[in-house]
């Protein structure tokens, strides 16, 4: 396997649908490719990243605006309720 | 948002009492997805009053097009994807752009052979445990999120930030699973890029020698 044919994988590798006999193969490459082992490494960092950061907040009082505004739309809907 | 702790109702059963009409149910549901669409809408706009549009949009579509949902996605993707819409609109319209489909907006070049190789290649200072709890990373995360064409952005975000799998991503986005893939790996190789540059260690740089492999 070449470094090209291991990105072309990458996403397959790295999400762990990869067929296992191409698996073994990368596993392969990489054990002698140090560029290639950190590229992946670096790659399911910054997934955990995006994954695990800090979400930018709700504001509460918009919260408690739309809250309101949807319910009063829910009246019109079910008059009834 | 759900809580662990306490048995909560599924989706599903919430989304048929809120077709019969109960509004404690609709409001379940809009309590379990608000901050998931806020942050979202946030990380795609970066800016408050557009993502507060965007959620307000998401949860008064819901409430208009409850009956027509039929349940062929999950409740969480049909929410994402109305989101995702909403936010994609506000960027056409930002650009001055006409609205046009994700998949019209397809550029013959996504093919796996323009994918760009890693340049900056070194082993991370700190763990991502560690970066997480860093405010001034979170800017980083949306600087770099923010250079990402948005419709790779939208595609890692759905898939790798939402945690969607790729079929689901697809349904949210009417694109093809070839195409969500594409662009995860176009996503997913840049923000490395932009983050290694911030977070590498320059004296682990590593030099990739071209066609050192066979």
């Amino acid at each position: 396997m070449k470094c090209e044919e291991l990105l072309a994988m990458l996403n397959e590798y790295v999400d762990g649908t990869v067929d296992p006999a191409i698996c073994e193969e990368f596993e392969r490459h990489m054990a002698g490719c140090n560029p290639c082992q950190v590229v992946v490494d670096n790659i399911r960092q910054t997934i955990t990243l995006y994954r695990d950061g800090r979400p930018h907040a709700l504001p509460m009082q918009f919260r408690e605006k739309m809250h309101a505004d949807l319910r009063k739309k829910w009246k019109e809907k079910f008059p009834a309720q | 948002m759900s809580t662990p702790f306490s048995p909560e109702p599924p989706d599903a059963e919430l989304v048929r009492r809120a077709k019969a009409g109960e509004l404690d149910a609709f409001e379940a549901l809009t309590n379990r997805y608000e901050q998931r669409v806020y942050g979202l809408a946030m990380r795609m706009l970066r800016q408050a009053q557009d993502a507060e549009d965007v959620t307000q949009q998401t949860f008064l579509s819901v409430l208009e097009n409850l009956e027509g949902f039929r349940g062929d996605s999950s409740f969480s993707t049909w929410v994402l994807r109305i989101a995702s819409h909403a936010a994609l609109k506000i960027i056409r319209k930002r650009k001055g752009l006409p609205t046009v489909s994700l998949e019209e907006a397809t550029e013959p070049s996504d093919n796996i052979n323009s994918i760009p190789h890693p340049e900056f290649i070194a082993d991370w200072r700190q763990s991502p445990a560690h970066l997480v709890e860093q405010h001034e990373v979170r800017r980083l995360l949306d600087d770099a999120l923010a250079r990402l064409d948005e419709k790779y952005r939208l595609v890692f975000l759905l898939r790798d930030a939402e945690g969607l799998s790729v079929k689901e991503t697809a349904e949210a986005l009417e694109l093809s699973e070839g195409n969500v893939k594409i662009r995860l790996l176009r996503a997913r190789l840049q923000l490395r890029e932009d983050l290694t540059r911030a977070l590498g260690d320059p004296a682990r740089q590593l030099v990739r020698s071209p066609h050192h492999h066979q």
